[in-house]
């Protein structure tokens, strides 16, 4: 099947184009990216060679992304699907729906699932299941220790035998600096991150949102800063020491942000390091009257750590923007602020909100788009978030110019779990393609 | 005049002329409970439920026989168990007192905000008994008309109060009532219990008792719960009493017609010397009696609310 995609402006990082372009798709593979194809694509393979081209017009088809954006399918490393285990909040299958409605076309999916991610089998089952029912890519992140419970190492070389393409314990630190230090060491015989949730617990004890000032006037347990930026110093210390490859997830702090920037500065390790749209779009604020759809994990913060994050983003120390996305189920975060679960639901708000840092001249198009595609798909070693001829025709076409409302009922994922709920966004996607499908929406 | 929320959740939402309403109404039936006959039909034909989840004596006790001077039928809940183990959502089983015909619903919960989630959930007037960490407003609506009974004014008093801040709803509430009216508060313990980002609610900071009590016109003890022993807030509770327990010596450092409060329970010899507690300046049983005619004008000027 042949897709043309017509004068779209294409961002793609991977190989500097910003400008109008037309992108040709053939059997499920980027083509040709041009100024201007001509009005019946050249002859594929088979195709009759210097003669005119053929085409059956059922198996061609036009898309016009006039005032439209044409990216790479975004790459979310940081994504919470729930299956096995927590259908109910979200299955591979909702999960995927959200990815592909967000213009994401690859998952990374976080093992805090039950069982945890932590063997082969799980991996397997993920992967299955995701062929037969995804409708994106999915690429399962292994659990980094047994059970998550951050003692012993899990089986890495198996689970990415079986498609885990990166380990994390997310969700819970690995809070042993010696189990922290042999997972970066034997990390490296595959070449693949370690994906670091940085909180020192014994810190962070019990806490449900920011330390501060709201957080006692609301009487709930406050969370520092310096329970994460205590972590994120010592996993770089730890990939200083290793030469293992470190990923830290969902930056929060300013602590963090410079951290991560004087380590990048010295040089001496593999650091890269992502953040989560909700950083730097709301503050600790957006808890106002104990709102259980602010409480995440890292909490939100305060007005100079979102700037901070922002500058993060600009200077090139943060190099991802990943959702996090955490679906819950609406009867979980119904009810005492203590006891709801942390996340948000982030796959169909983040391009929106993201999109805004470009408004604000945070960064260029390429470099968000490069953030949200390139940048992620280097770090997990996939090919993906790239439209260059030959790589898999996963894109997206994304609307930037019609305010729309957010509404969570509205959601593909199950989790309707967002701050954003009534937020005025810009940019959403009209048309994703992935898989060799097109998904189009009004 | 009367309130303009039909809940009681937190001394935050309310303002000075509210707090002033609630006291000028608590006077009228501080006289009803002076008489022989302390009953009275203002609210007859109404259902209050005590829904407890925390143990509580005195107050459950104080806000079931203000319902019943007011002639309300009351049915107290305790619920021992968190409603997570118990299986029942806390919404679900507020919905199912709702449903049995609740016009007020008093609730304590070890979880702050709790009564903020139920007013807005509920038809029913929702009176805060106590949520987590956050308020108490009734202990405060009552310290302040314990406060007037005796200075017969709040504004331009230096108020210390002393101990747990950080966990303490009781002081969150008079810290937020104190300052609405007018008062100077200062706060006294050790920096573990007392933030220093504390300053910013427009309170003054001390760590030595002894420079915190000079002079003031008021001392509010705290109780201090145990179980915050070996936890690392402080070493031990006679390392507290030592550093920050009220003796006799230290009060003579307050003016001389200081007034001396607790909200209770006390812990004799941990926070409070048994002859402050139970001497001149002591006014800790007449907050008790007070509380009675607070909480019976909370319920009153609430169902005026709800006409």
């Amino acid at each position: 099947m042949t897709i043309v995609i017509r004068n779209g402006r294409v961002i793609d990082p991977s190989q500097g184009i910003d400008g109008i372009c037309d992108v040709l798709i053939e059997d499920g593979k980027i083509k040709e990216v041009s100024k201007k194809l001509p009005a019946h694509p050249p002859p594929g393979k088979g195709g009759q060679r210097g003669g005119k081209r053929k085409i059956d017009p059922s198996g061609m088809k036009e898309i016009d992304a006039g005032g439209k954006l044409v990216v790479p399918g975004l790459v979310d490393m940081h994504v919470h699907l729930r299956e096995p285990g927590f259908e109910y909040k979200e299955t591979i299958k909702t999960g995927t729906e959200a990815a592909v409605r967000g213009g994401v076309t690859s998952v990374c999916c976080m093992p805090n699932t039950n069982p945890v991610n932590d063997n082969s089998s799980v991996t397997e089952f993920i992967m299955r299941k995701a062929a037969h029912e995804g409708a994106c890519r999915v690429y399962p992140i292994g659990a980094i220790t047994k059970g998550q419970k951050g003692e012993e190492l899990a089986e890495m070389t198996m689970m990415h035998e079986a498609g885990c393409i990166a380990f994390s314990d997310d969700g819970r630190p690995v809070m042993d600096s010696l189990v922290m230090r042999r997972a970066l060491e034997y990390s490296k015989v595959l070449n693949v991150p370690i994906i670091s949730h940085s909180e020192d617990l014994t810190l962070s004890s019990g806490g449900v949102m920011n330390e501060g000032l709201l957080a006692v006037t609301l009487g709930l347990k406050g969370i520092p800063a310096q329970a994460e930026e205590i972590m994120v110093a010592r996993d770089i210390a730890l990939a200083e020491l290793t030469g293992g490859r470190m990923h830290i997830a969902h930056i929060s702090t300013e602590g963090s942000v410079e951290l991560i920037r004087a380590a990048k500065k010295r040089g001496l390790a593999d650091i890269t390091a992502e953040t989560c749209p909700h950083y730097f779009s709301i503050t600790e604020e957006a808890v106002g009257n104990y709102n259980t759809y602010a409480k995440v994990n890292p909490p939100l913060r305060r007005k100079r750590d979102v700037e901070a994050v922002k500058r993060g983003l600009q200077d090139g120390t943060i190099d991802v923007i990943a959702t996090d996305h955490a679906p819950h189920h609406t009867d979980e975060k119904l009810g005492e602020f203590d006891s709801a679960p942390s996340g948000i639901s982030g796959l169909e708000t983040s391009i929106g909100l993201s999109m805004k840092l470009v408004d604000e001249g945070v960064l260029t198009l390429s470099g968000l788009i490069g953030k949200m595609s390139l940048n992620p798909s280097v770090i997990v070693g996939i090919k993906c978030g790239t439209l260059r001829p030959g790589a898999d025709a996963d894109l997206s076409v994304i609307e930037t110019g019609r305010e729309y409302k957010v509404d969570p009922g509205r959601f593909s994922s199950k989790g309707k779990n967002t701050p954003f709920d009534g937020w005025l966004l810009k940019a959403k996607p009209a048309v994703t393609i992935t898989l060799g499908r097109i998904y189009e929406w009004e | 005049m009367s309130l303009r929320s039909k809940d009681l959740v937190g001394i935050k939402g309310l303002d000075a002329a509210d707090i002033e309403l609630i006291l000028e109404t608590a006077s009228g039936f501080k006289d009803v409970l002076g008489r022989d006959i302390k009953k009275v039909p203002a609210l007859r034909g109404k259902t209050t439920v005590n829904l407890f989840y925390e143990p509580s004596t005195r107050t459950r006790t104080s806000f079931e026989l203000a319902a019943k001077r007011l002639s309300t039928d009351v049915i107290n809940i305790s619920v021992s168990t968190s409603s997570v183990v118990k299986g029942e959502s806390l919404r679900d089983t507020a919905l199912t007192i709702q449903a049995l015909g609740a016009d007020f619903i008093i609730v304590r919960h070890s979880c702050s905000g709790v009564a903020h989630f139920l007013a807005e959930n509920l038809d029913a007037s929702v009176v805060n008994a106590g949520d987590g960490t956050n308020e108490h407003p009734t202990q405060a609506l009552l310290d302040l008309f314990t406060i007037m009974e005796k200075k017969h004014a709040i504004k331009g008093l230096d108020v210390a109060i002393v101990g747990d801040i950080l966990h303490s709803r009781v002081a969150k509430s008079n810290i937020y009532a104190l300052k609405k009216l007018g008062a100077n508060v200062r706060l006294i313990g050790p920096p573990t219990l007392v933030p220093a980002f504390m300053k910013e609610l427009g309170v003054d900071i001390y760590t030595d008792m002894n420079k915190g009590l000079k002079g003031v016109d008021i001392v509010m003890m705290l109780r201090i719960q145990m179980e915050r022993q070996g936890k690392g807030f402080f070493p031990t509770t006679v390392e507290y009493f030592k550093n920050w327990g009220l003796t006799s010596e230290r009060l003579s450092r307050a003016k001389r017609n200081v007034l001396v409060m607790h909200p209770g329970p006390m812990n004799r010899g941990v926070e409070i010397s048994s002859d402050v507690a139970d001497g001149l300046r002591s006014v800790i049983l007449d907050q008790v009696t007070n509380g009675l005619a607070v909480r019976m004008a909370v319920l009153y000027l609430l169902a005026g609310v709800k006409g």
